[in-house]
This record gives C-alpha cells, sequence and structure tokens, in this order.
C-alpha cells in the first residue's frame, strides 16, 4: 500500500467483487422501425406514464412492446428479462410515484 | 491445523518441553538430568530460559515450537528418529518413561505417576494470538495493511466500511475470536446478499460482527438474521431500495435472550444494551459491505430512520401473560429464534385511563389507524408493542391475544365512505369506484404483537411496516442455532 512500516492489518468485509466495465450500445440513429419495449414495474401509475410514451415513440415509427413486473419491491423476473432482450432493440423502464 | 503451516523440525533423541512454573517438571528435572548422560536430550523451556540451567535449555518463551508440535501438557516427552516425532509421553509416568527412552530404573525415588500442568501454548489468553502468528487458521478474506501512519480508524471510515459510526477494526485475532461464536465453517456460503446478490460467507458475516461490535456469542443470532434477511418472502431487496422509512426490525426469542443478556424491559428500543445495539448493526453492515446497498445509491430512502443503524431487541416472555411472537408465527415453543419485521421507527401510544380491555382495545385501533395514513388500508403490517403495565389490563380482563387480535381487526374495519379519495377533503385515499361498504386496515394476520417495555408506564407503540404480503415483505422468523 505504501513505503511507510506496516500498521494494522484487517479483513476486507466487502463482496471483493469488482465490477465489470461495459461499454453501452450506440444511440439509435432513429426510432422508426425499432423494437421498443417499455417496462411497467408495477408502480401506480406507471402505466399512465408509459400509455403517453407509446403513443409518441408509436408515432415516431417505432414498434412498442409492452412487459410488466409483477411487483415493483424486487428485481425484474430472469424470463421478462431474457424476453426484453431477446425481442427488443432499446427499453424504456418507467419509475413512478 | 491448515497443512500449509510448517513445523520446525526437532533434534533426533529425546525432546522434552517444561516450564519453570509446573511442580511436575521440577520434578523430573534429574530424570532428564540422567538421561541426557547416556542419550541426545533436548529441553525447551516455555516461561524462564534459565530452567532447568543443567540441562541447557533452548528457548521457548515464544511457543513456537510448542505451538506448532501441539504441545498440550508439560512435561512432554518425545522422541524424533531423522527430525520426525515416533513417539509422545504427557506428565510423568515412570514405566512410559522408560518404554520410550528404553532405559530402565528412571526416577527411582518418585512417585510412579504425577500429571503434568498445562502447556503455555494452549493458555486461552494466548491461544489465539498464536493462531494468529503461526498462520494457523483459513482465513480467506483480503487482507488490507494500514500504513503505521494512518490513523486506523479514520481508514476505516475512508474505505467506506461504516455506517457513519466507529467501527471496531477487523483484525484477524478479533475475526478468528468472533467465528469461536459458531460451530459453522468458516467459508460456509450464509446467503446471496442484495442488492450485488454476493455470496456471504459465514466468515464475512464474522467481519462484519467484528465491525458492528458484536460479541463472539451473538454471531449466531448474526447468522440466522442474515437468512433470514434474504429469504425471498423478506425481500431485504425492496426493503432496502424503498424510498419509505423502513428498516429490518430484530425480535429475539427464547433462551438466548438471556443467555446474551439483552434487554426486553426498560429503554427496550434505546441504547445501552451491547447486544440490542450491535446485532442489527452487524446486519445493516452486512448489507452494505457484502451487499453492496449504501444509501443514496440503492437505498433511495427519502428520510429513513435511526433504526437503519440497526434495530434489535428482546420479547419479554417471562413477564408476558401470552405466548411469545416467534411462537405465533410458527416457531417452536422454547426455540432461540429471530424475527425480522420490515418495519420504521416505534411511536408511543398513551392510554392511562383504560381499566378495561375493551377501552384499552379501542385506544390501540384509534392509533394504529393512523400508521403511514388513516386513509391507508390492506397496504402494510404493523408490529404491535404491549407494555407490561397494557397488558396486564387484558391480562386481568381475562383477554387472551387471540381475543385481542379479533377485536382490533374487526375495530379496524373502516367504512369506505371514510377511505376514498377526496374524503374529508384529502385528496388521498381509495379510488372511489370500490363497491365493497368497509374496508381492513390490516390484512388477516398483519397485526403481530409483540411483548416488551419497562414495567412503569402506561403505554404501548407500534411499528408500522412497509409493503406487504407476496409483492412486498412478510415477517420471517429463523431458528438460531450455534
Amino acid at each position: 500500500m505504501s513505503s511507510q512500516a506496516t500498521g494494522p492489518v484487517v479483513l476486507d468485509p466487502t463482496a471483493e467483487s469488482e465490477p465489470v466495465g461495459r461499454a453501452r450500445l450506440p444511440r439509435p440513429p432513429t426510432l422508426k422501425g425499432l423494437s421498443l419495449g417499455l417496462l411497467d414495474i408495477s408502480k401506480a401509475r406507471g402505466d399512465i406514464f408509459l400509455d403517453r410514451l407509446e403513443a409518441r415513440f408509436r408515432q415516431e415509427g417505432a414498434q412498442v412492446r409492452r412487459y410488466k413486473k409483477p411487483t415493483f419491491t424486487k428485481p425484474a423476473p430472469v424470463d421478462v428479462r431474457r424476453q426484453i432482450a431477446e425481442e427488443c432493440e432499446a427499453v424504456v423502464e418507467a419509475l413512478a410515484d | 491445523m491448515p497443512p500449509e503451516v510448517k513445523r520446525p523440525p526437532l533434534p533426533d533423541g529425546l525432546v522434552a518441553f517444561v516450564k519453570r512454573d509446573c511442580p511436575t517438571c521440577g520434578l523430573v528435572v534429574p530424570v532428564l538430568k540422567g538421561l541426557a548422560e547416556k542419550l541426545s536430550v533436548t529441553v525447551y523451556t516455555q516461561d524462564d530460559p534459565s530452567f532447568p540451567a543443567s540441562l541447557q535449555p533452548v528457548d521457548d518463551t515464544g511457543l513456537e515450537r510448542s505451538y506448532l508440535h501441539q504441545i498440550e501438557v508439560v512435561p512432554t516427552l518425545l522422541r524424533v528418529d531423522e527430525g520426525v516425532e515416533v513417539e509422545r509421553t504427557v506428565g510423568w509416568h515412570r514405566k512410559d518413561w522408560e518404554a520410550l527412552s528404553g532405559k530402565g530404573g528412571l526416577g527411582t525415588g518418585l512417585p510412579a505417576l504425577r500429571p503434568g500442568c498445562g502447556s503455555a501454548s494452549v493458555d486461552p489468553e494466548v491461544a489465539l494470538d498464536l493462531r494468529v502468528r503461526f498462520g494457523d487458521h483459513a482465513l480467506q478474506s483480503r487482507r488490507i495493511e494500514f500504513g503505521s501512519a494512518e490513523d486506523e480508524m479514520e481508514a476505516l471510515y475512508e474505505r467506506g466500511w461504516t455506517d457513519g459510526l466507529p467501527v471496531v477494526p477487523p483484525t484477524e485475532r478479533r475475526v478468528l475470536a468472533m467465528l469461536e461464536g459458531t460451530s459453522r465453517n468458516p467459508d460456509e456460503v450464509v446467503a446471496h446478499v442484495p442488492p450485488d446478490l454476493a455470496p456471504c460467507t459465514v466468515e464475512k458475516v464474522a467481519v462484519n460482527a467484528v465491525l458492528a461490535g458484536c460479541k463472539p456469542e451473538y454471531l449466531p443470532v448474526v447468522l440466522a438474521a442474515v437468512e433470514a434477511a434474504c429469504t425471498e418472502a423478506f425481500n431485504i431487496h425492496g426493503l432496502l431500495a424503498t424510498t419509505m422509512t423502513a428498516g429490518p426490525v430484530l425480535i429475539v426469542n427464547g433462551p438466548i435472550r438471556r443467555a446474551l443478556g439483552m434487554n426486553s424491559g426498560r429503554n427496550v428500543f434505546g441504547q445501552g444494551n451491547r447486544a440490542n445495539s450491535t446485532i442489527g448493526r452487524a446486519l445493516q453492515l452486512v448489507i452494505r459491505n457484502v451487499g453492496g446497498g449504501r444509501p443514496g445509491e440503492i437505498d433511495r430512502a427519502t428520510f429513513g430512520n435511526p433504526g437503519k443503524v440497526g434495530f434489535c431487541f428482546a420479547e419479554d416472555e417471562e413477564g408476558s401473560p401470552w405466548s411469545p411472537l416467534s411462537t405465533d408465527l410458527g416457531a417452536t415453543a422454547g426455540q432461540s429464534t429471530v424475527t425480522l419485521f420490515p418495519g420504521e421507527g416505534p411511536r408511543t401510544i398513551v392510554d392511562q385511563l383504560a381499566r378495561d380491555p375493551e377501552s384499552l382495545v379501542r385506544s390501540y385501533a384509534m392509533n394504529l389507524r393512523s400508521l403511514h395514513h388513516p386513509k391507508a388500508v390492506m397496504a402494510f403490517d404493523c408490529l404491535l408493542a404491549i407494555g407490561p403495565e397494557h397488558a396486564r389490563v387484558f391480562a386481568e380482563g381475562g383477554w387472551d391475544k387471540k381475543e385481542l387480535l379479533a377485536r382490533l381487526h374487526e375495530l379496524l374495519l373502516i367504512p369506505t365512505e371514510e377511505l376514498v379519495r377526496g374524503a374529508g377533503g384529502v385528496a388521498e385515499g381509495v379510488p372511489e369506484n370500490i363497491q365493497v361498504k368497509a374496508l381492513p386496515k390490516f390484512r388477516p394476520g398483519g397485526i403481530l404483537i409483540v411483548h416488551c417495555g419497562g414495567e412503569a408506564g402506561l403505554f404501548s407503540a407500534m411499528i408500522g411496516g412497509w409493503v406487504t404480503g407476496e409483492m412486498g415483505s412478510q415477517p420471517v422468523v429463523r431458528e438460531i442455532t450455534r
């Protein structure tokens, strides 16, 4: 750690995991023809926001697909995540309240 | 002893381990001297480098050879051949010494048998230091070495390992001592801790329990709490990430409460008891450090509450007229358990005039209705902590817990017209299109009762929950095993 004489030694209390850095996908140049997922996290009124987004995206020519988590309190189930990854080129996750 | 620990070789011939403090060692000095005239004899001395002077002892006051050759008693006599121990005997037993040395007529003036004393290397006060010094353990965590000019307390803050309060530096010695609180293997995975879903070993829980200030005997409670928190039912991920104020509340039941000296009485939710103050804190530090759940990051609480540093207490079972919370949730009577409840801070219910159960239960209902919002229904559970003076009112009135709960649920069936949006000039509320005439404040089973608090004060307390049921978090009870 340093060139100083050693001090106390302690044990690392963390999981010692190292996050993997991943580059973002390039921004799509256009929404036209894009398969776009909208994920409703089941928060109250999130659907209202997504309905509005869907209408706007459709005007821009995107193909919109809707998805929903069973509850906002837990991470999206693996199957939902996989389905979105397979069917969509971009996704919007709506937080609400 | 892990295989990588190397034992220093011993000289061939007879090898004895002694200490001056041991009367049996003093007794066998003439015997050893006699043997040394005929054979190669090496004596290692544990306490006084000049003892026994006549045998030119080898100084083992650092206990390296004693420890690494697992000497448990002095005197111990070994026979070593080509650097390898081939035989050993402990204490003074003439026949054994004669058999081992191959020489007859030893110590003829001595009693035939005299037990030895404990080796200095197994003294409990130094045993942990020796394990650390000689690397006799299998701790896996990365070692972090501070510079000598670094203030270790400040260094622990700078690394982001604390909850804002100082922590105890988790040295190898302290973590090894902590692990003696459990019979579980340090490398056993206890749970995958959200939000990172990082595998968390018994050792990592122990490191964080040291940080929190736990004693080793608290570790089994912390382990059970980590397991309970990381179940699908309790859903610590959601409880951590929520904007609401709640955090994990730990209630301890069973014999372990008394064994740990936990507080279930005066100032039960407050400061002043080490077990109460550190066990809940250890769980929160595991979530922070192992799971990666930190305030302002995944923890999105708008307010939080002071109990999120750690909120743990024991039920007063001895003074209770009723069954404990743990058995209400399915545990066996007499089991030591920890129950996790997703709760916010406690609020007092003051009723100093009720002398009959019906009056008091009505007071409770009025107060409980206000949790989260007087118009919020079926969304949150509640932990109702009944103080001894209030419990006495129910006991003297002949009400058991079942009757109390039934009446509470009955009183908390609220007319829908009072709950709908706009009612009372308040926009908040349930949708207007609900057809039923009344709605319950709590789901069935949504009121949990625990008996605790000081003997004086006609008070109870209510701890509001968080999103209830399968969609949120459910109370989880877990047995505590050593």
